[in-house]
């Protein structure tokens, strides 16, 4: 079960973000779940490159070769990743607090001008 | 290997950063002179390779060029197809840098650049996305098309809808894109690749499809047909392209939707075609049904709309079902008619859009039955927007047209059927607000319904309400629609476009005739343009009355503007997907 | 829809996309296995090039063109923030109240501040060698400046933070990576080549180029990160719509 586990946990951060999303009352709370979502990406990611008693790939203080070391590219790739949804997490809230002002609301429910 | 390929990226990233850093000490037209010159100077460069380089220009950064096949760097991969794309990106951002030419009211306080900033790395990262051949970082420049496209929507803060629709658009598509990034991580895990070509071999190398590649190909399809707008994941597009200032419209509009089809396209071609990928049938039913299912709610929810943008927004999302059509027909002909389809389009689509926006600042409404009769002077607008109600149709020599018919003969009578339909309710659409806004005629139907996006009390995007229409507002719409009835009519274009198709699909070996005038084409074409004007004839005519029931009702209302709904029905389109790529594997 | 409806969609998606991630999850290779091709290779090149930090290496060097774009979503979303939190027509400014602070926190932050803005820069300059680098170290510098809200108030804050200075950083941090890309153009090679003498591994002076755009990027992420929390800081203490009155 462990050699799958780290995975289902990302496939299942990534469906309770989207629960939230779907569900959400306040759209500040939608921004959370949307990075909710995300989180699983870095999870996935992570795991994918994950190898048994490795070390971080950081020859500082460690001889090359000496031992095993995780996949350095997918922390990388997930680094660009977290820069990537604070960009987007603070970008969606600036439109929040716009909607808030001009809407007088954060309900999704509330806001109807768009439709049909 | 031409190292000046990244340029066409870089080019204009270079030209943002400049103009944050300068806009504060220059005026405004030097900003927007400098925007323009580089945007002029992107299609320049992608055109120069698109002609003069051996294609397709392939060039790996930093210098990691494959050892024994394998590389840790990235890729550029830009075959013709790649670089017209490119190229046409540019050429359609330049047009909008020119039609916003002191277009908006109030840059924010010293920073008279940000528009065009903007607007220049919205063009950095589509042009991105398009050159890149590897797959992460087509997801990096995936993000940064979006990212800009989300701040330009809401761009004017002070409208209520447009941070609303600017709101949703971002959620939506973060969702995709990460969908989108699933899909990477799981390729990742699989084939330790990421150039998209090794990524493919490597599938290829181990076998039939699994679980996994399954998987991949839905999360993979799920943000490029989010970006693409195909039902059900289509629900943002209505709400941000009724709201983004107009300028922008032409953009998210004429190209970045349909870089969401050129993405399918081009994952499915260089991951997904071989022997470990997706089987080809399945592939061709999949894209199918969001094709006919995009094309036929797009068709009906447009003709529906008193809102102008929304109206020209549902068109798009009829018109980006037919491009998946065409993809879906995995027919090289098929391919090469939508390129061109694709190339008309958006020259038509942008044009139409800065049309409304003449008629937005010109009389502060976008609304059809507002203004009603009340834009009897604007003869040249008029005109522009007639023909590009035409055009959208499918009537010769328009590029729309010839693209379309070249689609139809690969496509079978009911699809052909389908084609015909879809361009004349979307053409008719517009050419009965051409009729009722600059004819006057009809009669001002009586005031509408509650639960419709009705398009008055909107506030101009101009300084102040205009009182005659500037030249360069004019200018490009008509320089858009010349442009796509030479798209129809260039023969030196069909064989340059037929080629790049060819070159671009694979398993084509042998050079086919390029998208070339027929006379079934030619009135299947009249025919469409025909029936279009029919029915805008006959709702300008036919007496309005408010009904209290509509068959159509079930479907509006699911255009609800609710977040939650939206990403409801993104998940439950990805459910549509796997189980449709599922049938096929089993 | 209504909620219900809504619920029943929501759950037919869920279902859908929880069986395509749990069938993939059993065909991943096992956790912690032994297949990361990609990883051998990147960490032999990193040594190769005298790079200690292999992340680092991968993040400058070999796929330095993911970080350009990163960078630039992060310039986008900066230019999107100061575009969308403007003050708009219907909106004043006003001049924040001073505020009391209480003694120790003060001193807490005062002392902090100095330490913190080091501990930034110390994560930049080492991005090649340790865990760290541009955009860690730029986004601690920031939030340094910010420990003068906390110890004084709003109004010491914009003193030390002329935002005009720290929104053409922003963009001279960006123009900086794409022009030290462009210097392999000039060599006749390829964008973002890694042409520059390589040092010995372990040294501040290692990783060619890297030290160069990690740099960049810490300029570039500090300085971003100042304008994007001053925009939303204004939003919150100075912004107000006409006819509020605090």
């Amino acid at each position: 079960m462990m050699d799958v586990l780290p995975y289902l946990v990302a496939a299942w951060i990534f469906l309770v973000g989207c629960y939230g999303l779907a569900t959400s009352r306040n759209l500040i709370h939608a921004v959370g779940c949307l990075a909710v979502c995300q989180a699983a990406t870095y999870v996935l990611l992570l795991s994918v490159g994950y190898r048994h008693s490795g070390t971080a790939p950081v020859f500082a203080d460690l001889t090359p070769h000496t031992r095993p070391v995780v996949d350095p590219v997918v922390q990388a790739l997930a680094l660009t990743d977290v820069v990537v949804g604070a960009t987007v997490t603070a970008l969606l809230l600036a439109l929040v607090i716009q909607v808030a002002k001009r809407h007088h609301t954060l309900d999704p429910d509330e806001l109807s001008e768009l439709r049909g | 290997m031409n190292h000046l390929l990244p340029l066409v990226i870089v080019t204009p990233l270079l030209g943002a950063a400049l103009l944050v850093a300068a806009g504060r000490f220059v005026p405004r037209p030097a900003a927007e002179a400098l925007a323009c010159a580089l945007a002029a100077a992107t299609a320049a460069l992608a055109l120069h390779l698109l002609l003069h380089a051996p294609s397709p220009v392939i060039d790996w950064l930093g210098a990691w060029t494959p050892r024994n096949g394998h590389s840790v760097g990235i890729v550029l991969h830009a075959d013709r197809l790649a670089l017209g794309t490119a190229a046409l990106v540019s050429l359609l951002v330049l047009a909008v840098l020119v039609y916003s030419w002191r277009y908006f009211d109030e840059p924010p306080r010293k920073h008279a650049g940000s528009f065009p900033a903007l607007v220049l790395l919205f063009q950095a990262g589509m042009c991105g996305f398009v050159l890149t051949g590897d797959l992460f970082n087509a997801f990096v420049f995936f993000e940064l098309m979006g990212v800009v496209a989300y701040a330009l929507t809401g761009y004017r803060v002070e409208a209520a809808k447009a941070v609303q629709g600017g709101l949703t658009f971002g959620v939506v598509n973060s969702l995709g894109a990460y969908a989108m990034l699933m899909g990477v991580g799981l390729l990742y895990a699989r084939t330790g690749e990421l150039a998209m070509r090794h990524i493919g071999a490597a599938l290829d190398a181990r076998g039939a499809p699994d679980a996994l590649v399954l998987a991949a190909f839905v999360l993979l399809l799920t943000g490029l047909l989010v970006k693409a707008a195909a039902v059900p994941f289509h629900f943002w597009l209505p709400d941000a392209h009724a709201v983004a200032p107009t300028p922008v419209c032409m953009l998210l509009s004429g190209v970045m939707v349909e870089l969401g089809v050129y993405g399918t396209a081009r994952i499915y071609w260089t991951i997904f075609s071989g022997p470990g990928g997706i089987p080809p049938e399945t592939v061709a039913h999949t894209l199918l049904t969001f094709g006919v299912l995009s094309a036929a709610v797009g068709a009906l929810m447009c003709w529906y709309q008193r809102h102008i943008k929304r109206l020209l927004a549902f068109s798009t999302v009829a018109h980006t079902g037919l491009f998946l059509i065409g993809l879906a027909l995995l027919a090289p002909e098929a391919t090469g008619g939508t390129a061109l389809y694709l190339i008309g389009h958006a020259g038509v689509k942008a044009a139409l859009f800065a049309c409304a926006g003449i008629l937005l600042d010109r009389y502060g409404s976008i609304d059809e039955y507002a203004l009603h009769g009340r834009a009897r002077e604007l003869r040249l607008t008029a005109a522009c927007f007639t023909a590009g109600g035409l055009a959208l149709a499918g009537l010769p020599p328009f590029g729309t047209a010839l693209g379309k018919a070249v689609t139809e003969e690969a496509a079978g009578p009911w699809l052909t059927a389908l084609f015909v339909l879809v361009s004349a309710v979307t053409g008719g659409a517009v050419l009965r607000v051409a009729a009722r806004v600059f004819g006057g005629h009809g009669t001002p139907p009586a005031a509408g319904e509650e639960r419709e996006t009705s398009g008055e009390g909107e506030r101009p995007e101009t300084e102040q309400q205009l009182t005659r229409v500037p030249a360069t507002m004019l200018a490009v719409p008509g320089v858009l629609l010349v442009g796509a009835l030479l798209a129809g009519v260039l023969p030196a274009l069909h064989s340059a476009v037929g080629s790049a198709a060819d070159e671009a699909a694979p398993g084509v070996t042998v050079a086919l005739t390029p998208p070339h005038w027929s006379a079934p084409g030619i009135l299947l074409g009249l025919l469409s343009a025909a029936v279009a004007a029919g029915l805008a004839v006959l709702a300008v005519r036919r007496p309005q009355h408010t009904r209290s029931r509509h068959w159509l009702d079930p479907l509006r209302l699911l255009h609800s503007g609710h977040i939650g709904d939206y990403v409801a029905w993104t998940l439950a389109g990805t459910t549509l997907l796997g189980a449709l790529a599922l049938t096929g594997l089993l | 829809m209504n909620r219900r409806q809504r619920l029943w969609v929501l759950l037919l998606g869920l279902a859908g996309v929880a069986a395509l991630l749990v069938a993939a999850a059993f065909r991943l290779p096992t956790f912690g296995s032994d297949f990361h091709p990609y990883g051998d290779r990147a960490v032999h090149e990193a040594l190769a090039r005298h790079t200690a930090n292999a992340i680092a290496a991968v993040n400058f060097d070999q796929r330095a063109f993911d970080t350009l774009g990163e960078e630039s979503i992060l310039f986008g979303a900066v230019l999107g923030t100061v575009v969308l939190l403007r003050q708009a027509r219907d909106e004043h400014q006003v001049t924040p109240a001073p505020a009391r602070v209480a003694a120790p926190v003060r001193r807490y932050a005062l002392v902090l501040l100095p330490v913190t803005l080091v501990t930034g820069l110390y994560i930049v300059a080492h991005g090649q060698l340790t865990p760290g680098g541009g955009f860690q170290g730029g986004v601690v510098a920031a939030t340094a400046l910010h420990l003068l809200y906390i110890a004084v108030d709003y109004r010491a804050l914009e003193r030390i933070r002329p935002l005009g200075l720290f929104e053409v950083g922003d963009a001279v941090g960006e123009a900086a990576y794409l022009i030290t890309g462009a210097a392999g153009l000039l060599a006749g090679t390829a964008y973002l080549t890694n042409a520059l003498p390589l040092g010995t591994l372990d040294s501040l002076a290692s990783g060619g180029t890297v030290p160069l755009l990690n740099a960049a990027i810490g300029m570039e992420v500090a300085c971003a990160v100042v304008v994007l929390l001053a925009r939303f800081l204004d939003q919150a203490v100075e912004i107000e719509e006409e006819g509020d009155r605090s």
